[in-house]
């Protein structure tokens, strides 16, 4: 058995969330520079230079990309023989949310509940999804989850009959309505299989993968590919405004499911795709 | 006022009357200079309550403009956080009765509902986009920041801005045409 202190696990969240919302990976980069050479309307180039900027001047101003700074949700990974030590886990990364928001100068944009909708000031609590597995590492990977796209997700039961066919439609008709409202260009993660809850959940999982990377599951990624290509013929483009680049990736991870069932949830993401992990 | 700069871009400052409406057609770039609101889904609410019981506002919206946006903190020394635009079409139910009340401009970013827009043809208002996701570039362009109305409200707490050249695009004028039809309608494969 490991021991890791909450301690540690608040320090990680904090700077995650931090260094989430001021630091684009460099793969969006990659992707808004590879749009910049195909992208038809000169909208959209401007937008994209734009976004370019932007990134660049959160980066060094240590301010956040997007000033809405998302619902924090954190994947973690708990190794069977990892021992959380000196509280609770869940406790220990609200309180990691809290420091890094405070800290960091991130809007608060958590209401307690539902239908009063007080803020609670420090954007806690996150949404922790916790997968126990071999080994004694603990992964912690967060999300500041943006408001807007997260507003255009969509779930669908096909039915079996409806098959690969149904499931490439209903991305395509979510990256469609989600239109210029969700800051496009978009990611789309998507969850085919398991159970309601199963597959919205793997619709955030996927993406954390790598924007560009192929799916190891060569029918997937065809299938990724197929509807990326469609998507930037829809003709959306950067904001909206008309363009080649409304996507910049489709990801999706499977699970097995029931014979009478083919759930479908697609998460959309816009180009604030802040993530960052670590691990313990 | 809106003026025509050598460049193309089309210079708008607030109070705006009809006639000034009038000069700005959907995919019109623009910058924005002088006075500013921003209130999002919280402050609209409200707003439309007083509205509703017929009382005063806070703000006179005569001729203005409501940036739908909630900022990010600023940190010391600073004017501002990040504050690009939030989605419009979620003010939507409240936008006609503002507009009926003399507000001439919105800013945000997203499609807005056919009321709106029929609001916006009866009214003479515009609805301007914004880089949704640029909100560090875009605090460059806010010069002062005043809170006026809703401070418990947090980051929905309706401010006061005064920007110099905001860049923005016009989405929706008052002739009915919209930037996102057209867009797609160019670009679609």
């Amino acid at each position: 058995m490991r021991d890791v202190h909450v301690s540690a696990v608040t320090d990680a969240v904090k700077k995650l969330c931090m260094e989430a919302n001021y630091e684009l990976e460099p793969d969006m980069l990659r992707a808004f520079d590879r749009a910049l050479t195909t992208e038809r309307s000169a909208a959209g180039r401007q937008v994209l230079q734009i976004l370019k900027d932007n990134a660049q001047m959160a980066k060094t101003r240590r301010m956040p990309y997007c000033q809405d700074t998302g619902v924090v949700v954190c994947f973690v990974e708990l190794g069977q023989d990892v021992h959380v030590a000196g509280g609770g886990l869940a406790d220990a990364i609200d309180e990691g949310v809290r420091q890094g928001y405070r800290e960091g100068y991130l809007r608060a944009s958590i209401v307690r509940s539902p239908f009063d909708r007080v803020n609670t000031g420090d954007n806690t609590p996150a949404v922790v999804h916790l997968d126990l597995g071999p080994g004694a590492d603990l992964k912690i990977m967060v999300m500041a989850k943006g408001g807007g796209c997260e507003n255009r997700s969509k779930y669908k039961m096909l039915t079996p009959a409806e098959g690969i066919e149904g499931v490439r439609s209903w991305i395509l008709e979510c990256i469609k309505t989600a239109g210029p409202d969700a800051c496009p260009p978009l990611i789309a993660g998507v969850g085919v299989g398991g159970t309601f809850e199963k597959a919205a959940i793997l619709s955030k999982r996927a993406l954390f993968r790598e924007l560009g990377a192929p799916n190891p599951d060569p029918a997937l990624d065809a299938l990724e590919r197929e509807v990326l290509e469609r998507a930037n013929r829809l003709g959306i483009g950067p904001q909206g405004y008309g363009g080649d680049t409304t996507a910049f990736g489709v990801h999706i991870l499977t699970y097995p499911c029931h014979i009478t069932s083919l759930p479908v949830a697609v998460t959309i993401e816009c180009h604030a795709h802040r993530h960052k992990e670590v691990t313990l | 006022m809106i003026t025509a700069a050598a460049d193309g871009i089309k210079e708008v400052s607030a109070p705006l009357s009809d006639a000034d409406i009038e000069k700005l057609d959907a995919g019109d770039r623009v910058r924005i200079t002088g006075v500013v609101y921003t209130a999002r889904d919280a402050a609209h609410g409200r707003l439309m309550q007083l509205i509703e019981a017929g009382q005063p506002l806070p703000i006179d919206v005569r001729g203005q403009i409501i940036y739908y946006t909630g900022p990010s903190p600023a940190r010391p020394g600073e004017i501002v956080g990040s504050i690009g635009p939030t989605t419009g079409g979620r003010m939507d139910t409240y936008t006609p009765a503002l507009l009926a009340l003399g507000l001439k401009a919105t800013i945000g970013k997203g499609a807005r509902s056919q009321p709106v827009r029929d609001a916006m043809r009866t009214h003479k208002a515009v609805y301007f986009g914004a880089i949704g996701g640029a909100g560090a570039v875009l605090s460059r362009f806010v010069k002062t920041l005043e809170i006026v109305a809703y401070e418990d409200l947090g980051t929905e707490a309706i401010r006061r801005l005064e920007v110099e050249g905001f860049p923005a695009i016009v989405v929706d004028d008052c002739r009915g045409r919209d930037l996102y039809e057209e867009g797609i309608k160019a670009y679609a494969r």
